[in-house]
């Protein structure tokens, strides 16, 4: 501990931080541009120059370690008339646009020079005029107001690990841009948006939408992978504009992925506002209460055990339970599924179906190997984890086949079946290194898990490594990258038909009658005679072969909670409202149990949520760890499934912003200027 | 100075010769194992002996993969410092400095002369491609001020005539004689002062 004086309050910080740090300790507010928590650290705006007695001149807090027995001042004439300085400096050309400026009204620039600058300008000469970069589809740049503090670089560098950004040209000329202007190739892209201080990198989609004070803020939880980021979206009215990070150390920290920010749009464009029924080849609009006549008279006249109902990738817990409960006591049916293919799964546990190392755990380990998954498709935020921990730990990275460009280089291995078998019986290399490592992170990707010797390899691998104590009070090892945002939850509640998806194959072989997709768009089958009931809020691939839409709320539209990959509950909070005639999921079932049983599921949605909470306590309680049979061992070549990146669900598929995003891609393949 | 402008013209590939590839793999064994990037500074200036004076983008490409380092930051680093060229320049590519002691002495008149006889433009080649200029700041010879670099030589205690007559030999193909123009041997005194006290105020 060291003990330093800040404004004359004497206070005590660790060893390590920096002026600047041991500043905010004390409750002291020091301006800044160029420095950021999670970048290194630059020294270049000059901001944050305090005074620091015995020296002659202002000190830049930022860069400068805090020592024993300093003593700093940060409310004198000369910390004001630095500061003064530096900021007549910054905005000598800086170009007088706030009034146009989408940066407008949460600019740091704008804030300090409110506090720290001076009312008039004496710069008289001409300012200085750059050309505007592209940085593709995503980031509108305005370079005249960049202020080169240089933290889009470093995060490109450093935290997405795509060193494209880069300041060429020196002094007063310097400027900002991508190699040759070409955009970036990250799926973290964005972030630069927020990372940057002034409006010179601006959100293109966004681009004169709507003034940040106009705007509804609801912090909320994305659905566009299994992450479960924590963001913040912004509303006008009902319509979604904008969807912001929001921190949260143990999961996202402040990044999301340009998925998760600019799906957004899609909330706007093919939605299901009103009950339809195909009749003749054409959808033609009916009300709600034929539609349910329609639904109620079908399944009157069908037997149990002919009905099937799948949970889509996105759905909530809420919509599940209720889904469940319609399912078991309404209809009696057993035929309810949550996953879309045949991966393998064990529900003795908890722990065989989660990330049990944790997010954050991913940083103090010291070995991963990634067996069939592509985390920087399938899990973003996770990888940028994983490339966090591949700069602070230098862990062994391993892969079961190439997986392309992860933004950190890993030991290829070779892609069969056999090399796991071979881990597992100890004739590998990596055997050894597993066995040594402290805090070893085995993630095993979905691909895997829906091959053939998906449980062989799974249940392998388990009694591997409990073997070899890897499995433990302190350390799971063992991780699971779920598929969606609802695959955990769906497990959680035991919405899972039979091992190998009997209630699948049956709908593949056309032996049911009713089919309802409950937001499910991913089921490839050829459609007979069933008849087919959406329950969703797009029409893609689901509302296309159905012949009665129910439409549904989105995942921005209803209070719900859902399980991210590491097994944590969180709550989603409603940020607008479903469009048209459209509800709540909930209320679909609860009005159709009424008209079947003339008793509504539950009362309202509190009482849903009770009893869902309480659902998942009494489950955790009753877990067990049974030795599970490992099956024969096939040998199979591991290939991951094609990720169509941004078109990975309904309100991707349904945003302009991502087909922009996704053609931008296939253009750079196609004429291979991509290096 | 203004940001250096890139040439529209590029090669579409570019390949150190087996000579400079020995150079720079010596290059690169001065430094470190692992901190081969060390050597960007002096790779690209053999890249730029060997392209007439100019680095294209293809060997900045080029010197990028030969280092193992992000594109940008070669690209960075051959924007930054005033030396690299970037466009083509002449066989005889003069740098006439105008930092303060050779504008006293009359480096603007130099300027003049380069705009008359050489192109209007600086960094623009004249039009049979043998001769360029531009603005250069100090280069450290001010005790010879007002003073030209043309290629590697430094031409010294020029005033409008004799750079006149310079131009037109480098426009014939000849090298001129480097060195002082007043007949000085480097930088002597003038006036025969050997020492500070052989001459008071002089």
């Amino acid at each position: 501990m060291l003990k330093l004086k800040v404004n004359d309050k004497d206070i005590e910080i660790d060893e390590g931080l920096t002026v600047l740090q041991a500043c905010e300790k004390a409750g002291v507010e020091i301006p800044r541009f160029c420095y950021h928590e999670k970048l290194s650290i630059a020294g270049n705006c000059r901001m944050c120059l305090v005074e620091m007695e015995k020296s002659p001149k202002p000190i830049a807090s930022c860069a400068m370690p805090a020592t024993e027995g300093m003593n700093i001042k940060t409310n004198t004439p000369l910390v004001e008339k630095a500061r003064k300085g530096v900021m007549e400096f910054l905005l000598a050309n800086h170009p007088l646009d706030c009034p146009v400026c989408d940066q407008g009204g949460e600019c740091d620039l704008q804030d300090q020079s409110m506090y720290y600058g001076i009312d008039k300008s004496r710069f008289k000469e001409n300012k200085r005029d750059v050309p505007e970069k592209y940085m593709g589809p995503l980031i509108k740049t305005q370079m005249t107001r960049c202020i080169h503090c240089t933290r889009c670089i470093r995060f490109a560098t450093e935290v997405a690990g795509v060193p494209e950004l880069g300041a060429i040209g020196r002094g007063e000329n310097m400027q900002i841009t991508t190699y040759l202007e070409k955009s970036m190739e990250s799926e973290l892209s964005a972030n630069v948006i927020d990372l940057c201080p002034v409006g010179a990198l601006t959100s293109k989609p966004y681009v004169f939408e709507a003034r940040p004070w106009e705007l509804k803020k609801t912090e909320t939880i994305d659905v566009m992978d299994s992450v479960g980021s924590n963001i913040r979206v912004d509303t006008y009215g009902w319509e979604v504009k904008r969807i912001m990070p929001r921190i949260n150390e143990e999961i996202n920290e402040e990044w999301i992925s340009d998925k998760t920010r600019y799906a957004c749009d899609g909330l706007k464009s093919q939605r299901l506002d009103n009950p339809y029924k195909k009749v003749g080849g054409e959808f033609k609009k009916i009300s709600w209460k034929e539609a349910y006549e329609t639904v109620v008279e079908k399944i009157k006249l069908t037997s149990a055990d002919k009905i099937a109902g799948f949970t889509g990738d996105l759905t909530n817990l809420e919509t599940m339970y209720v889904a469940k409960d319609f399912f078991e006591n309404t209809i009696k049916s057993k035929n309810l599924e949550s996953r879309d293919d045949n991966a393998y799964v064990n529900l003795d546990s908890r722990t065989n179906y989660i990330f049990n190392s944790q997010i954050s755990g991913i940083e103090e380990s010291d070995l991963i190997l990634l067996v069939g998954a592509n985390p920087r498709l399938e899990a973003t935020i996770l990888n940028a984890r994983i490339r966090k921990s591949y700069l602070t730990n230098k862990p062994n990275i391993y892969s079961l086949g190439d997986i392309g460009d992860q933004t950190y280089p890993y030991e290829v291995l070779d892609n069969k079946t056999s090399t796991i078998k071979n881990i597992c019986e100890n004739k590998s290399e990596v055997s050894e290194k597993i066995k040594n490592s402290k805090k070893p992170v085995i993630i095993i990707g979905n691909s895997v898990l829906n091959m053939k010797s998906g449980k062989f390899i799974f249940e392998s691998f388990k009694k591997y490594l409990i073997d070899n104590n890897k499995i433990n009070e302190d350390w799971n090892s063992l991780n699971i990258l779920s598929k969606h945002a609802a695959t955990v939850g769906g497990f959680d509640l035991d919405i899972v038909s039979a091992e190998n998806n009997l209630t699948l194959e049956t709908l593949k072989k056309n032996n049911f009658e009713i089919v309802f997709l409950i937001g499910q768009d991913n089921i490839n089958f050829k459609k007979k005679n069933e008849f087919i009931i959406y329950i969703g809020s797009h029409g893609d691939k689901g509302a296309e072969l159905s012949d009665i839409v129910l439409p549904g709320a989105a995942y921005t539209e209803q209070d719900a909670h859902f399980v991210n990959l590491e097994g944590k509950i969180q709550k989603a909070y409603q940020a607008s409202f479903p469009p048209g005639e459209a509800k709540e999921d909930y209320q679909i079932f609860n009005e159709l149990s009424e008209l079947l049983k003339r008793k509504k599921l539950f009362r309202d949605k509190e009482e849903l949520t009770d009893n869902l909470l309480n659902y998942l306590d009494i489950k955790k309680k009753k877990e067990t760890l049974n030795d599970c049979m490992i099956p024969d061992f096939i040998e199979e070549k591991i290939i991951i499934d094609e990720i169509d990146y941004y078109y990975s669900n309904v309100v991707a598929r349904a945003s302009k912003t991502m087909s922009e995003c996704r053609n931008s891609k296939i253009n750079v393949k196609r004429t291979g200027t991509e290096g | 100075m203004s940001l250096k402008k890139i040439s529209k013209n590029q090669p579409d590939t570019f390949e150190f010769n087996k000579q400079n590839i020995e150079l720079a793999n010596k290059m690169i064994s001065n430094y470190p194992e692992g901190k081969q990037q060390s050597a960007v500074m002096s790779l690209l200036y053999i890249a730029q002996r060997q392209n007439n004076n100019w680095i294209p983008l293809a060997s900045m490409k080029y010197i990028a993969k030969f280092l193992s380092m992000p594109y940008i930051k070669v690209y960075e680093v051959a924007t930054f410092y005033s030396m690299y060229n970037l466009s083509p320049v002449g066989e005889f590519f003069y740098q006439v400095c105008t930092t303060t002691p050779c504008m006293l002495r009359g480096a603007y008149k130099l300027v003049d002369v380069c705009k008359k006889k050489i192109s209007e433009d600086e960094n623009e080649v004249s039009k049979d491609g043998k001769v360029s200029w531009m603005e250069v700041e100090c280069l450290g010879a001010c005790i010879n001020a007002p003073m030209v670099q043309i290629n590697d030589n430094y031409y010294e205690d020029l005033d409008a005539n004799k750079l006149e007559k310079i131009i037109d030999q480098t426009i014939r193909g000849e090298t001129p004689k480097s060195g002082s123009y007043r007949g000085r041997i480097n930088s002597e005194p003038e006036n025969n002062r050997k020492t500070l006290m052989d001459i008071k105020n002089a």
